[in-house]
């Protein structure tokens, strides 16, 4: 048993539920207790997708175990075969289900449903999302490219793109660029999987001389049995930074048989002269801290020292299949790799480290912002800002530009901070006073809140019976010679006002004297602030 | 001018309140698109601010917390799930040893905790792990200093806001006994927003009700006494187990409208203002500023939301009173009314108020229930967020559901707001020029 706050990583059908969302085509349908379809919203709400993903949810509940589960599985299965019409059905089940050992693969068999079945056997208690993932699209290529014909005629400049999911890290932008810079170098790409992939496509990866695997979290296991299987080999480099980029170029142009070079020298970016240049002084040895999947944590730190000037501090990963290749590229920047799916210990050790620098997660952007340190977000978990309307890939040349902006950007934001820090106690930065360039307007510049020691001259003036309109006025006519004709708070309506969030309780504040100057009264209560609320409304 | 509603007429027709037979019903179990009981920790947590919620269960359920919540943490939570794994599935380990152990681990980090709520999920029903044994055993090492109490928020039991029935259900048996000779007290049954709680309050005061407290309590340690001589009223639909446990207890249940709304929030304080024998006049002076406001409030919206049709997926239970607000304030037409359970006996009076021509629907099947919805081509779909995208895109105005749950939307000052987050998305497709 394992306490737990905060998770990287969702469980492992979750990561099948990115596969089957990601391709055209299938439906996945999964046993699984009420309240389990909260992951719809991953896809609809974080990615924005237009439609719901691709799944049924059995729904059992308590009163159903001592009956017939299996039973509601088969009727799920045949309904949604009926519905949806999918090219092929993967069932399994969620952690739950699980327990109740129903094995939906064997039902499903059963049912003779007319379309090909996967069966996913996931272990919710063992394994995590990104397993699940792979294990999915394993099975997958393995249930529809297996048993093909190992073939001869194979063009060596055709090639599958392998990894990218729904819900993945920018998965959406790097497939754009890649397969545009492939194409560029003359590059056939025969399929692309997951992603937008059908059935019948999957199939048709043995007919590629080669894999690009651009996601190995997902991609790797599968691109491994085609490697065994069809002799494909595999482009391994993840195109992430100038360098990378260079060197995914040349190692797909060794498998095609083409010369590099004259793309290469065709190709160009900016983060190389952004870089150089003299600007960018100030980033050198700025000290990073690094924490993501894999292999975008391990591609970070090569563009961190090796194309900005960084200096890594720190450099580690949620995902223990790949802590070798963490550790690996640890030693090579001679730190230790922190390999932990708790976000506490990886906190602790930004602290230990004193980064200048957060490269991480979401989780690891809201510790650095809790340390004022600049961040930037390289790897999943995502969040719906890791969907950004416009065009925003990491791989390739382009998304080494995006890198440096994204990278760069947060120091100088930095920098400002720590400006802004400098000068907190200038008696122009309390949040009290007009900003100087706003001077002219504000008067004498020194923003009237309600005033504390009037208030507590006449509290409890409010009240059911007390504490209404009409009487405030007639308080009003007593009191108004003595003010300039600003109303007065209560110390009550002081309170209920901070109730408010303090986002819009300067709105709350100004409706609620304009209310209280045109019907004349000097005298503002809890009342009165809800009368304004509901004259002026949101 | 908006309609007027006569409170007695109100409550004399409640008191009726047998549900027309005549209505169609569709009972459903297929997908239910809808959150556990779990994820009502999301408020609890925020409400009650030394308790600390401890779900024992998979990583699903700290997955979905986390996911339902829409957060990361900027500071910690006072909720986790101590996830089962695989050693203590195999009997590697014992399970209510591994329990205490993090409990352990956990009183260390956080000595400020002076509740220690265990929830059971799922997994943990399924496996038949008794917390509610183990809460007694850790009270035999913590209380009193800090309690431990237990309930069920597992989705094969509990619908989203039924996990705060749970959870109050349990709260109940933790409550002491009222002093033999206490005069009447009040307890307000159901999370509220703090400050809607400070405007109850008031008005409670103004009918010379003081002994009023709220259920659940904002700390651990300020949970009300109950006998007797404890009336409660329900400020939520989905109170059924609480109901209950507070009527094993004595206390005396006040039916009403739920405070939703001016016509609902009038009715539901003069059930109060009747039980505890306020004199009339007083009840309408004290109330009538706030009930014109919340007209006045209201009416701003109306002319949004008049004549539009609207179809509510199920989601909180809120659902029957959510749709009598939109009817009879409104001016809305109402197609569909879901809700994972209908309260017969607590939602008798809502369903009073709807004509027979609302079809109400229970449990669910979503893509019969998207199929109807589609049919039926309604203005606005108040719906969850794992729908609300796809029929944006479809071309339909949506409100999602738990907006309503996690703003302060109950009594007269926030009628107002409840308009409001209706006409929004009617208002904002009207105003885009831009087409999906």
């Amino acid at each position: 048993m394992q306490l737990t706050v905060w998770t990287y990583e969702g469980p492992p059908h979750v990561g099948a539920m990115r596969i089957a969302t990601a391709m055209k085509g299938v439906h996945y349908v999964l046993h699984a207790p009420q309240g389990d379809t909260y992951a719809d919203l991953l896809f609809t709400m974080i990615e924005r997708r237009k439609e719901r993903p691709p799944v049924t949810y059995t729904t059992f509940q308590a009163r159903d175990l001592s009956g017939d589960t299996a039973e509601i599985f088969k009727k799920a299965c045949s309904e949604a075969v009926e519905r949806f019409r999918p090219d092929a059905v993967l069932v399994g089940a969620s952690c739950t289900a699980e327990l109740i050992q129903d094995d939906p693969g064997g039902l499903a068999k059963t049912l003779d449903l007319g379309v090909p079945v996967v069966p996913l056997e996931l272990p919710s208690y063992q394994k995590k999302e990104n397993w699940g993932a792979s294990e999915t699209f394993y099975r997958i290529v393995r249930g529809f490219a297996g048993g093909r014909e190992q073939q001869t005629d194979i063009p060596a400049n055709r090639c599958n793109i392998l990894g990218p999911t729904a819900l993945g890290f920018r998965c959406r932008d790097d497939i754009v660029e890649i397969r545009k810079l492939l194409e560029a170098m003359g590059i056939e790409v025969n399929v692309v999987a997951p992603l937008d992939a059908r059935p019948a496509d999957i199939a048709r990866l043995p007919q590629a001389a080669f894999n690009v695997v651009l996601y190995p979290e997902i991609a790797d296991t599968a691109a491994r049995w085609l490697e065994r299987t069809y002799k494909q080999p595999v482009v391994n480099t993840v195109p992430i930074g100038v360098n990378a980029t260079k060197t995914f170029i040349r190692e797909v142009a060794e498998l095609a048989g083409i010369d590099p070079e004259p793309f290469l020298k065709s190709e160009s970016e900016r983060l190389s002269w952004y870089s150089r240049s003299i600007d960018s002084n100030y980033l050198t040895g700025k000290r990073v801290f690094i924490f993501g999947d894999a292999s975008h944590a391990i591609a970070a730190a090569r563009i961190a020292e090796h194309e900005l000037g960084f200096k890594v501090c720190g450099l580690g990963t949620y995902s223990r299949e790949f802590a070798r290749d963490i550790r690996a590229a640890a030693e090579e920047f001679g730190v230790d790799a922190l390999i932990t799916d708790d976000h506490l210990e990886v906190e602790d050790a930004i602290q230990a480290s004193q980064p200048e620098l957060v490269l991480g997660t979401q989780m690891e952007r809201h510790v650095a912002k809790r340390m004022r340190i600049p961040c930037a977000v390289i790897s999943a978990p995502v969040h719906v800002q890791d969907f950004p309307a416009r065009y925003s890939p990491q791989m390739g040349f382009e998304g080494a530009n995006v890198i440096f902006d994204s990278w760069v950007h947060p120091l100088m934001m930095g920098l400002e901070e720590h400006l802004l820090t400098m000068f907190r106690d200038d008696f122009e930065f309390n949040d009290e006073e007009v900003a100087s360039h706003l001077a002219a307007l504000g008067g004498n510049g020194k923003k009237s809140t309600g005033n504390q020691n009037d208030s507590e001259m006449h509290p409890g003036a409010q009240g059911y019976s007390g504490g209404s309109s009409g009487n405030g006025s007639a308080v009003a006519e007593l009191r108004e010679p003595e003010s300039d004709g600003e109303p007065i708070w209560t110390a009550d309506a002081e309170k209920e006002l901070k109730k408010i969030p303090f986002f819009v309780r300067g709105k709350a504040r100004r409706n609620t004297e304009t209310f209280a100057s045109q019907n004349s009264l000097v005298e503002i209560t809890v009342e009165t602030l809800y009368d304004a609320k509901a004259h002026f409304g949101r | 001018m908006n309609r007027m509603v006569n409170t007695s007429q109100l409550s004399g027709c409640a008191s009726e309140s047998a549900e027309k037979s005549e209505r169609p019903l569709i009972r459903e179990r297929g997908q239910h698109e809808v959150f556990c009981g779990l994820t009502s920790i999301i408020w609890l947590h925020r409400k009650m601010q030394d308790a600390f919620f401890l779900i024992v269960g998979s990583r699903t359920c700290a997955h979905l917390m986390q996911s339902a919540a829409g957060v990361m943490i900027f500071s910690e939570p006072r909720f986790a799930t101590a996830i089962i794994d695989e050693r203590d599935l195999a009997g590697m380990a014992d399970v209510h040893e591994e329990l205490d152990r993090v409990v352990e681990q956990l009183m260390k980090r956080r000595p400020d905790i002076r509740m220690l709520v265990l929830v059971g999920s799922c997994p943990s029903e399924v496996i038949k792990l008794d917390l509610s044994r183990a809460a007694e055993r850790l009270n035999r090492v913590h209380a009193p200093q800090r309690r431990v109490i237990s309930y069920s928020g597992s989705g094969i039991e509990t619908t989203f806001t039924q996990g705060e029935d749970n959870f109050l259900a349990a709260l109940v048996q933790e409550m002491r006994p009222e002093e033999a000779c206490d005069k009447a007290s009040l307890i307000v049954v159901g999370s509220m927003a703090d400050v809607v709680e400070d405007q109850m309050r008031r008005i409670f005061s103004g009918f010379g009700i003081d002994r009023v407290s709220f259920l659940p309590s904002r700390n651990s340690e300020e949970l009300a006494e109950v006998g007797p001589n404890t009336a409660f009223v329900l400020a939520q639909p989905y109170l059924g187990a609480t109901a209950q446990a507070l009527e094993r207890r004595g206390a005396r249940w006040i039916p009403a409208l739920f405070p939703l709304g001016e016509e609902g929030t009038t009715n539901w304080l003069k059930a109060i203002a009747d039980y505890f024998e306020v004199d009339p006049d007083r009840f309408d002076s004290i109330v009538e500023p706030g009930r014109n406001r919340a007209r006045q409030a209201v009416a701003k919206y109306r002319e949004v939301l008049e004549g539009k049709r609207i179809f509510l997926f199920p989601d909180s239970q809120m659902e029957p009173s959510l749709a009598r607000f939109l009817q009879n304030e409104a001016g809305a037409e109402i197609i569909e009314v879901g809700s994972p359970f209908l309260h017969r006996h607590h939602v008798s009076k809502e369903l009073a108020q709807l004509p027979d021509s609302v079809v109400m629907s229970e449990g669910q099947d979503v893509d019969r229930q998207i199929d109807r919805c589609r049919a039926a081509n309604p203005d606005l779909i108040v719906c969850g967020m794992g729908l609300g995208n796809p029929f944006e895109a479809e071309g339909f105005s949506t409100k999602w559901s738990i907006e309503l749950v996690f703003s302060p939307i109950h009594g007269y000052e926030q009628a107002g707001d409840l308009a409001e987050l209706f006409a929004r998305p009617i208002n904002r497709r009207g105003r885009l020029e831009v087409d999906v």
